[in-house]
């Protein structure tokens, strides 16, 4: 059985445009946040959860997502993907029930008499960790039989592969590569990922929703996290293990992994627009002249924005007051940056932006 | 931890006194041997079920109650349980792994390939690759189901950390761990993911700043002495690279990870247990 051409032409045209892509992922995630109750019924959920189901089922009858689906290393990430899913939707779920007895005065779920109640560990929980470690055993050895573990050829520092891919859950920050120097992709952001992740509870003075689902009473850091998370983790892992081919190019999902495929781009830097294309100039020897747009765009964005930020925006302000000066500014550089890779993924795809700050001379690109 | 007093007779099922001894079971169950090991009776009173847990040096992690909200598989999805329970498969995994496995160049590739060739019906290997990723998931929504109850709120917020330090040594377990094979696969993944090293700002030698490191002419930093060197026992993913993220593997990260484990679990317990409601 074939894919109807109609559907894989249509699927890679939307998809193989990464901008389209990452938009529609963007604003797929924002409705889902916005109509959470109503997505999370099971009346709802389950038919869009069999659909995409149904999606991957016909998907291994292209020869092409077979070939990368099946590939021992990468059956994990659909497993994670799927299971990501599944509990966001268990955790939306609940949110959604909690918020629901909020807003009629009720304490959440979890707050209830049977549930603060306390109940011997012997046997309610052991025989419940018990069971959950049998099972899991069992799911574990089945997929080793059925699954080899992966040996390619021996390691020949001659011969590089193409595409030559980091482990799957290093794709995100490879995928930054493409758009950040390697200082920032590979040393910055991650690092930022982590400190970001460790200043959280420091950061976030919001008392509620301590220690039960709710969407309602904290629905900022939520927010935030699930962009983080589901967008600028999990879906770049997703792009970058099914939809970047040789050269690191963008490919559909249904499309062929053409070795010859060429995309005519030339990325050009912010400077380059400036002189060249706008005032027709020429470009200025002096690194620090010619670079100069790009770093008081990059100051204004990091340094200024915070301040009008405070400023202006009565949320932003509320965290000021809360944090003040040194926290606040953590928090915000963090979430700017978070920001910042949007926007130059966006760039890059849009006006083919290759540096807003390029300085060769002395690495130092962003 | 409360003390567990001397060996008194299990309350329940202790045969009475000038009565003969009962059914097979019950022999062996109120014999010396297991009465030595097991010092309470059947876990079937309060005082048994409390026994049970704090008697028992593993099972002692736990408390002996709990609020019912906390052990809901829909609030915490068993995930932080599952991620140890997949830290033990992979020590114990592991462990058979490198009866047969010799981290050089010369043998690395040849002993994954008798592993798959030569052991009759051997899984280990498979189990400790599928259970490394799955560990990487588990650990993922983990740390999702924890953000989204807002346990990291006070007064967890330690242990939110000590968290975001075992999901690094996680990665970093999985990452080393794919070298070892020796395949191509293993070599190109471990190449491209270090050689984000080199341009580590100022210690890496194509990092920004690397070039302020001068003396007089001479370039502190340069292939043969930055970060990524450092990491990888020289200038490409080569034999000493293998050694290296063998020993980090085995025995550096596994112990760390352990190390703040103990942490973690200690302080799930000191900072008022599973997160509830206030």
């Amino acid at each position: 059985m074939e894919l109807p051409k109609f559907y894989t032409d249509l699927v890679n045209a939307v998809v193989s445009r990464a901008a389209v892509f990452v938009i529609l992922s963007s604003v797929g995630l924002v409705l889902a946040m916005k109509y959470y109750r109503v997505l999370t019924k099971p009346k709802v959920a389950g038919p869009i959860g069999l659909g995409a189901a149904f999606l991957l089922f016909i998907s291994f009858f292209d020869p092409q997502f077979k070939t990368v689906a099946t590939l021992p290393d990468n059956v994990p990430i659909i497993m994670m993907v799927a299971s990501v899913t599944f509990f966001v939707w268990v955790a939306f779920r609940q949110m959604a029930l909690n918020d629901e007895r909020l807003e009629k005065g009720l304490p959440p779920k979890e707050a209830e008499a049977g549930e603060v109640q306390k109940t011997f560990v012997w046997p309610d929980l052991v025989y419940i960790e018990f069971i959950c470690l049998i099972l899991f055993t069992v799911f574990l050895t089945v997929w080793s039989i059925a699954l080899k573990a992966p040996l390619e050829q021996p390691a020949n520092p001659a011969k590089t592969p193409n595409p030559s891919k980091a482990p799957w859950y290093f794709l995100g920050l490879q995928e930054m590569l493409v758009y950040f120097d390697p200082w920032i992709a590979g040393v910055l952001l991650p690092t930022m990922i982590i400190t970001g992740l460790m200043m959280l509870p420091y950061i976030d003075k919001n008392p509620k929703g301590n220690g039960y689902y709710t969407f309602k009473e904290r629905k900022f850091a939520i927010s935030i996290f699930m962009y983080g998370f589901v967008v600028a983790w999990v879906l770049l892992i997703f792009m970058g293990t099914f939809l970047r081919g040789p050269n690191w190019n963008f490919f559909g999902p249904y499309e062929p992994w053409d070795i010859h495929k060429l995309e005519p781009l030339t990325n050009v830097n912010l400077s380059e627009i400036i002189y060249l294309q706008v005032l027709g100039v020429g470009m200025p020897r002096n690194w620090f002249i010619r670079e100069i747009w790009g770093i008081l765009l990059v100051l204004g964005y990091f340094v200024a924005m915070p301040g009008l930020l405070a400023r202006f925006v009565p949320m932003f302000r509320e965290f000021y007051k809360q944090l003040g000066m040194i926290r606040y500014s953590v928090f915000i550089v963090h979430l700017l940056v978070m920001g910042g890779m949007l926007i130059k993924m966006l760039l890059r795809w849009t006006i083919n932006l290759k540096y807003l700050v390029g300085i060769p001379e002395y690495f130092f690109n962003i | 931890m409360a003390e567990v007093k001397a060996p008194e007779p299990p309350a329940s099922s202790a045969p009475e006194p000038g009565k003969r001894k009962g059914s097979l079971l019950e022999q062996l169950w109120n014999g010396q041997i297991w009465t030595s090991i097991f010092r309470h009776g059947m876990p079937d009173t309060p005082r048994n079920r409390t026994l049970a847990i704090m008697s028992n040096v593993f099972l002692h992690l736990h408390p002996p109650k709990i609020r019912r909200s906390g052990i809901r598989m829909k609030y915490t999805w068993c995930m932080g349980g599952l991620t140890f329970f997949l830290f033990l498969v992979e020590t114990l995994t592991g462990v058979l792994l490198m009866f047969y496995y010799r981290p050089t160049a010369e043998f690395a590739y040849a002993d994954i390939v008798s592993l798959r060739e030569d052991i009759p019906l051997g899984i280990m290997r498979e189990i400790h690759r599928w259970g490394a990723h799955a560990m990487v998931i588990t650990v993922w929504l983990h740390m999702m189901r924890v953000f989204l109850t807002g346990s990291y709120k006070p007064p967890r917020e330690f242990n939110w950390n000590v968290g975001v330090i075992l999901l690094v040594l996680t990665l970093l377990l999985s990452f080393t761990g794919y070298l070892l094979p020796w395949d191509q696969l293993a070599m190109w993944a471990v190449t491209v993911g270090t050689n984000m090293a080199r341009a580590t700002p100022v210690v890496g030698h194509e990092g920004p700043g690397a070039s302020l490191l001068k003396l007089g002419d001479i370039s502190l930093v340069h292939a043969g002495s930055d970060v990524r060197y450092a990491l990888l026992g020289g200038r490409f993913v080569a034999p000493a690279a293998l050694l290296r993220f063998y020993v980090l593997h085995c025995v550096a990260f596994p112990l760390a990870a352990a190390t703040l484990m103990a942490v973690h679990f200690w302080r799930v317990r000191k900072d008022g247990g599973v997160s509830g409601p206030m």
